[in-house]
């Protein structure tokens, strides 16, 4: 015997449709959590993390033990923080003295484990130590422009890999139109060397130019680190191929009120509004306009 | 020259990729690692913004709305596609058919009342249950309720329109379509097997279990309230019986004799298992004795084994670990041998 449960408020209904699998999808929630030992560095490393996500993130402060992502067993739990904040990145954070100040960036699939990416921090300054001015602070939630420069990005796996991870967590939501004046923000990563990114924060400032484009300037707000790659796991082919399907279905728009091309062509109705004709007084007009018709016509 | 300075920018994603950028020499200090990245950003973000601000602009609010192209960066999906609903069973029955839905109006003219009713839910149109007068047929039998069985008939159908939803959203699961606000849950555990029918609790089973719960209070059901037409218990009174508490230990005693009775029963009940050794060795020592007196008048013949009818070992002669040896005995000797053969 079953029983159909449906959700007796809106607000569940609300929510469970926002977790629904949609055509096009809108942006990730990011998920920040941390092992059974931090350091000083990596809590303020998941702290900046957190705050530049501010909208579109969950912060976990407990300790978890059993969070090993590159071991089989050790990935249930996660999936099951996935599942259950539907967060589809996460950012595990951990120390230990093989891997001193480790950060693994995760992506889920279907609130399974899809890719990983371990990298180690160093040479950290939180947002704090920066100086500059306050008006040129970029606003929370706002779209920020994402830079990659250097060879290794195309060349390295390990490189090429860490690209994509930094773009799905950096980038914010997907939007069609964006609005000029809300571009305040830009992560700049340059690949050092092999293994090193450095990564930072700036804010962009739009000078006056001569023409239309206006001239750039960075500033340097927000957090800074070099970030070394340890380990990384790519998705396996056919999991990589079935996230990356794209549906067209979605892509034709839906064209409402116009029906029957065959015979007749292209039929559409009209709506018009209601016209007051017995209260607008063109009646009597017409009924005075035959009445004097009529009496030129007898006589 | 033109093929070095090519960056890759992805105007859906505000992304820009300098694939060519490498550092002339490695920088010396961590300033100048940062302003040389800083560098290479700053061209990055100029090259971006070239191509936003040579978009099509709508004028907002706030400023310039720029409709953002496509991003050519793939990036992997964080659910699966939404799966196509499978057709209920009405939709693939209409499909067969070639009916086509019709569009009912949501408001529909009431002749009683004079006004636009709706045509479903609260006040509607033609509401089967707000009839007051239904004239009686010649079908009807006589003190049969029709308001009654209109009402029954109109819960048939809303159950089976029911059940007709559940196996529609169970297809659905199936297939991982079903829509994302219904869950299924199970309310009892599956039968496995035929399915077994409701036992129906019999008279006399009713009043077993009547009567038993009367005796389980302290007083044995007999100060309890009687509703009308109850009969009496069966079995009234109590069913334990205690023993006092402190009594005397004489002849009379109960609480020995009703250990005594249980010992008595476990002993009769485990009696073949249980060997008395002294019981076996008098009888053993008796038989030999009288043996011993019988052979030196009797003949061999008699008392031999083999000529017994059943030639079983007679009922106390088991080997006994007190066994005399029989060597040198006083009664060896003689040709023949009695008793059992060990």
């Amino acid at each position: 015997m079953m029983k159909i449960n449906t959700p007796k408020k809106k607000r569940v209904l609300r929510e469970l449709e926002k977790r629904a699998p949609k055509l096009v999808e809108t942006g990730k929630k990011t998920l920040i959590l941390q092992g059974l030992k931090t350091s000083n560095v990596l809590n303020s490393v998941l702290k900046e993390i957190y705050h530049l996500k501010r909208d579109s993130a969950v912060r976990y402060t407990r300790k978890n033990d059993n969070i090993r992502p590159f071991e089989s067993g050790g990935e249930t739990s996660l999936e099951f923080f996935s599942q259950k904040t539907d967060c589809s990145i996460f950012v595990y954070g951990n120390t230990s003295k093989k891997r001193p100040d480790n950060i693994i960036i995760g992506r889920t699939y279907d609130h399974q484990i899809y890719d990983l990416v371990e990298v180690g921090v160093e040479n950290f300054k939180p947002m704090e130590s920066f100086k500059y001015d306050k008006k040129l602070a970029p606003q929370v939630g706002s779209k920020p422009f994402i830079t990659f420069a250097g060879e290794g990005f195309e060349s390295i796996d390990e490189l090429k890999h860490l690209k994509e991870v930094l773009l799905d967590l950096f980038r914010g939501e997907v939007v069609e139109s964006l609005s000029l004046v809300g571009l305040d923000r830009v992560y700049v990563i340059t690949a050092v060397s092999s293994d090193r990114v450095f990564l930072t924060h700036c804010a962009v400032r739009l000078k006056k130019s001569g023409s239309v484009v206006p001239r750039i300037e960075l500033v340097e707000v927000g957090p800074s680190m070099d970030l070394v790659v340890r380990r990384h796991r790519l998705p396996n082919e056919s999991l990589r191929k079935e996230a990356m399907r794209i549906s067209t279905d979605g892509l034709k728009k839906k064209i409402k009120n116009v029906v029957g091309d065959s015979i007749q062509g292209k039929v559409g109705k009209i709506y018009m509004p209601d016209q007051k004709v017995s209260s607008s007084g063109i009646l009597d007009r017409v009924v005075t306009y035959c009445q004097v018709l009529n009496t030129k016509l007898f006589w | 020259m033109e093929a070095e300075n090519q960056i890759q920018v992805d105007l859906g994603h505000l992304l820009a990729f300098d694939p060519y950028h490498h550092f002339a020499s490695p920088p010396k200090s961590r300033e100048d690692l940062v302003t040389e990245c800083l560098r290479a950003g700053t061209k990055l973000v100029q090259a971006i913004t070239d191509g936003l601000f040579n978009l099509s602009a709508t004028e907002a609010i706030e400023g310039p709305l720029v409709k953002l192209p496509k991003p050519t960066t793939r990036l992997p999906r964080e659910k699966h596609l939404p799966r196509p609903k499978p057709p209920t069973k009405w939709e693939m029955f209409a499909k067969s058919k070639g009916i086509q839905k019709r569009k009912k109006n949501k408001v529909l003219w009431d002749e009683q009342t004079d006004s636009w009713k709706r045509s479903y839910g609260y006040d509607r149109v033609n509401d089967d249950a707000d009839v007051p007068i239904i004239e009686a047929k010649m079908t009807d039998e006589p003190g049969s309720d029709p308001f009654a069985k209109r009402k029954e008939e109109k819960k048939k159908r809303v159950e089976k329109t029911e059940k007709n939803r559940l196996q529609n959203l169970k297809q659905a699961a199936k297939v991982g379509a079903l829509p994302s606000h219904v869950q299924l849950a199970a309310t009892a555990l599956p039968i496995t097997g035929t399915q077994a029918a409701p036992k129906k609790i019999t008279k006399d089973e009713l009043g077993n279990v009547a009567g038993l719960a009367a005796t389980a209070t302290a007083s044995g059901g007999k100060f309890d309230k009687k509703v009308a037409g109850e009969k009496a218990v069966k079995h009234q009174g109590k069913h334990r019986k205690f023993l006092p508490a402190a009594e005397g230990s004489g002849m009379g005693n109960r609480e020995k004799e009703q250990t005594d009775k249980v010992l008595s029963k476990l002993m009769a009940r485990n009696s073949h298992e249980i060997l008395n050794v002294g019981k076996a060795v008098s009888m053993y020592n008796v038989k030999k004795q009288r043996d011993g007196r019988n052979q030196k008048g009797r003949s061999s013949f008699d008392s031999s084994s083999k000529l017994k009818p059943n030639g079983k070992p007679m009922k106390g002669d088991k080997k006994s670990p007190y066994q005399k040896s029989r060597k040198g005995g006083s009664h060896g000797g003689g040709a023949s041998r009695k008793g059992k053969v060990d």
